[in-house]
């Protein structure tokens, strides 16, 4: 075999001399770029043509040309072909063939579909799974118990409560991805500067929307397999913390749809301050209830889909999430790629053949054309709606939906307007290298919907089969945050993450302004960090002029004031709680939480940390780990070491 | 005898304005980069374009070059990931061309390749997977040790050491094939 290897090294250093001319052309260029770089005016980076140019013969040569490097994935013998094809079907999906036992087994379970089950999980082992995919030991076995654990659970624990966030993911898991370019690829991130430290003196009142996407720390875990650390503004520390489901008190009948919790804890990282955590847990609504449910797949098939993390894990998921749904159910699929088509018409999801084949008969390619699919995928989803049926569009897509679109933000509006009119939009993220998540972000929020980002089929489980309800089924509308500090013992405070969710304090009381939603049996965690008057660990010196605080009798921290419309309504209804102040050691959770909150900020710079580094945060997380029936906390504190250890390099 | 000037200085000097610093880094690195362009791409036309584009872009890159890495390792990481982005706009591009006469294109493609191919190393080269290539052109062609691949490439030690291993088993079964032939 090292004959082989020898030979192609001696082939390849073969390499031809360059051409005298082209090199003398190419370092002119690079010349004239410099000047004018170093003259101020922005130097144009490397030609990026937008379109495609007018194909002349010329052109068309180059292209076959240019595309020769990627053509035996597409016109090779077939035995390259089938190469490949072997490569894309068996690294990533591991086991996790359509046809393997617990998918029969989910659908045997149709009587009771959605909202009963409890949270499972993609879990560590789908890292390592994925992680051994690519380094080459055998992946299977792990993945095989995980479908076992999660099994067992779901025998052993059908009373079930929460169902956290939604998005999410996991690494890459294959190798071709892997190349995706660190100096320049296109992914865009949603995100602000870290949220200020606040004096309660001169700006009591904190507001912000709730936000159950967990897209950001998938994304953070796929970075961190794939050996680098997140890009800063890919961390959205609250998506992190609500990630992971959390055993707050569920509403009683006949309460509001979700139930506020706040416990006070000493901070880790901060002896001098603590962290109140304000829980949400929403009501798992009895599963006759629900009602029926249209669902338009908008696939993006253009050909960056082709990848095996992709489109064909796509496939694999929407093949779980389809046994999740009731007979009466209906499923339609659009698929957008050179031009908009309706690949499947709208068919009750007891026709799950006609379904199946559908989707697998789709392939990527041709350019995106994401507005006319959009708009199509709409018309679709009105079409199937009656009275009193959910509908929802699910764009699926690795980001690059907005190419020929020259107004982002009208995508958005168009996705608002149809959201007031009854159709809800939820996005799944693909792939990594062109990921759009800011977009993802934007319409998921405009379209009432979650942004979730897939890479692994564990984490495609966990969202469109564990979490299906809380995705698709609202259970309470435009849900606001506000906190009213009281300045006698509060002096500063911070809240942690919600940067991309903060509002205006008017806000808060107008019904007008839209925030995020809260989905069936959904938890959402919100911390802050807070200083009593006096702590030695005030970062702000008080002012020499300003205003004693008014005495007041009050021992309370705080006020907390939650907004919320139930579905369909257009005026919101208030819960208000006193926030307690105590402190009471923190539970399990509270531990856990605050130790992913500081994972975030360590991934952000830890501005606030002091001397607490990744140490503390591991072993806090691993006080906090609980039962962790499916390994969600385990692999947060795989990631944790690993980020340290990249982080010391 | 004067001492050659370190590629690392010569950087930093260049990101800051210096005309001269980065005339002569081009000329010194010129012909490697070429070298690799080709040994990514297969195609002369294609490294020169290739070469082109990133003589064109390097003075705004030179910004984000750090010292931390040596100057020829940086250069390797921007090389191989403009060819990943052209591989990628092609792939898309070729695509977005042709709508539904993809499959005439690719079927004319295929016999210009064959054509092409009738060496030994295109035949192995092109029946390989873009991602192997690159970790071969690196490995085998540039002489590097799969840890400075690895580092290039962005990926884990282990991930280069398996695919080397993947490419010899993909040799094995082409031998395989010609032997039957």
């Amino acid at each position: 075999m090292t004959d082989d290897l020898n030979k192609l090294r001696a082939a390849l250093h073969k390499a031809p001399a360059p051409d005298p001319g082209s090199k003398e052309a190419a370092m002119r260029l690079a010349m004239q770029n410099f000047d004018r770089a170093h003259q101020g005016t922005a130097a144009d980076p490397r030609p990026i043509p937008v379109r495609p140019q007018k194909p002349g013969f010329l052109t068309g040569v180059r292209h076959m040309l240019s595309t020769l490097t990627t053509r035996p994935i597409l016109a090779a013998t077939t035995s390259a072909a089938a190469l490949c094809l072997g490569l894309i079907v068996v690294l990533p999906m591991g086991d996790f063939s359509p046809d393997a036992p617990f998918a029969v087994d989910e659908g045997g379970r149709s009587e009771a579909p959605l909202l009963a089950k409890p949270e499972a999980a993609p879990m560590i082992v789908a890292e390592e799974a994925a992680a051994d995919t690519s380094a080459t030991m055998g992946a299977t076995a792990p993945a095989a118990l995980a479908q076992d654990q999660m099994a067992t659970k779901r025998l052993m624990q059908p009373e079930s409560a929460f169902l956290a966030p939604l998005a999410t993911v996991a690494p890459t898991p294959f190798p071709m991805d892997q190349i995706a370019p660190q100096v320049e690829n296109t992914e865009a991130f949603a995100n602000e500067a870290a949220n200020p430290i606040k004096m309660t003196a001169e700006d009591p009142v904190s507001t912000f929307s709730v936000d159950v996407d967990t897209a950001s720390y998938a994304i953070i875990r796929s970075s961190l397999m794939r050996g680098q650390l997140p890009p800063a503004e890919a961390v959205r520390t609250e998506e992190m913390v609500n990630y992971f489901p959390y055993t707050y008190p569920a509403p009683e009948p006949g309460e509001a749809p979700f139930k506020p919790t706040v416990t006070v804890m000493p901070t880790p990282w901060n002896a001098g301050t603590q962290l109140v955590r304000i829980g949400l847990q929403g009501r798992l609504p009895a599963i006759a209830e629900r009602p029926p449910l249209n669902l338009v797949f908008l696939i993006d098939t253009s050909g960056s889909m082709q990848s095996a993390d992709k489109l064909p894990l796509l496939k694999q998921s929407l093949r779980l999430l389809l046994p999740q749904l009731r007979p009466e159910d209906e499923v339609a699929i659009v698929a957008y790629a050179g031009s908009a088509g309706e690949v499947l018409p709208p068919t009750r999801a007891e026709n799950a053949a006609t379904i199946l084949d559908a989707l697998d008969l789709l392939e990527a390619g041709g350019s995106t054309a994401g507005a006319e699919g959009m708009e199509l995928a709409y018309r679709v989803a009105e079409r199937m709606t009656a009275k009193g049926e959910v509908s929802r569009v699910l764009l699926a897509t690795d980001g690059d939906f907005n190419v020929g679109i020259s107004d982002p933000e009208g995508l958005e509006k168009y996705v608002e307007k149809k959201r007031a009119q009854g159709t809800y939009l939820s996005v799944l993220g693909f792939g990594r290298g062109n990921l759009d998540d800011a977009t993802m972000q934007a319409l998921a929020q405009s379209g009432n919907g979650m942004a979730a980002y897939i890479d692994t089929l564990q984490e495609a489980r966990k969202v469109l089969v564990d979490q299906l309800s809380g995705a698709l089924f609202p259970i309470a509308n435009d849900v606001k945050i506000q906190v009213e500090w009281n300045p006698t013992q509060v002096a500063e405070y911070r809240l942690i993450g919600f940067e991309t969710r903060a509002l205006a304090r008017e806000d808060f009381n107008n019904d007008k302004v839209d925030a995020g939603e809260i989905g069936a049996g959904h938890a959402v965690t919100a911390l802050y960090e807070v200083t009593a008057p006096g702590s030695a660990a005030l970062a702000n010196d008080p002012l020499r002029y300003g205003k004693a605080a008014a005495p007041s009798e009050s021992a309370e921290l705080g006020y907390l004031r939650l907004r919320y419309k139930a579905p369909g309504e257009s005026t919101s209804a208030l819960i208000e709680v006193p926030i307690a102040s105590g402190d009471i050691p923190a539970d399990e959770d509270a531990r856990f939480a605050a130790a992913i909150a500081g994972f975030g900020q360590l991934l952000t710079g830890a501005k606030y940390l002091g001397d607490w580094g990744w140490e503390e945060a591991t072993a806090l997380a691993l006080s906090g780990r609980g039962a962790d029936a499916f390994g969600y906390r385990a692999e947060a504190v795989n990631l944790m070491r690993l980020a340290q250890s990249l982080s010391t390099q | 005898m004067l001492m050659e000037t370190p590629d690392e200085t010569l950087a930093l000097a260049a990101a800051s304005g210096d005309r001269a610093a980065f005339g002569q880094l081009l000329a010194r690195h010129y012909d490697r980069v070429f070298g690799l362009c080709w040994r990514l791409s297969g195609s002369r036309s294609e490294a020169e374009d290739l070469t082109q584009d990133i003589c064109a872009a390097l003075p705004t890159k030179l910004a984000s070059f750090r010292a931390e890495a040596r100057f020829s390792t940086w250069l390797y990481r921007v090389t191989v990931n403009a060819a990943h982005d052209r591989r990628r706009r092609a792939a898309t591009h070729s695509r977005a061309a042709a709508g539904w006469g993809d499959w005439e294109m690719n079927r004319q493609a295929g016999i210009v390749e064959t054509a092409e191919a009738n060496d030994w190393l295109s035949t192995a080269m092109t029946r390989l997977p873009p991602e192997l290539r690159d970790t071969l052109a690196l490995t085998l062609g540039e002489d590097l040790t799969q840890a400075e691949a690895a580092r290039i490439l962005g990926l884990s030690e282990g991930t280069v050491a398996w695919r080397m291993a993947e490419v010899k088993k993909r040799l094995r079964r082409l031998a395989a094939e010609e032997a039957r032939i």
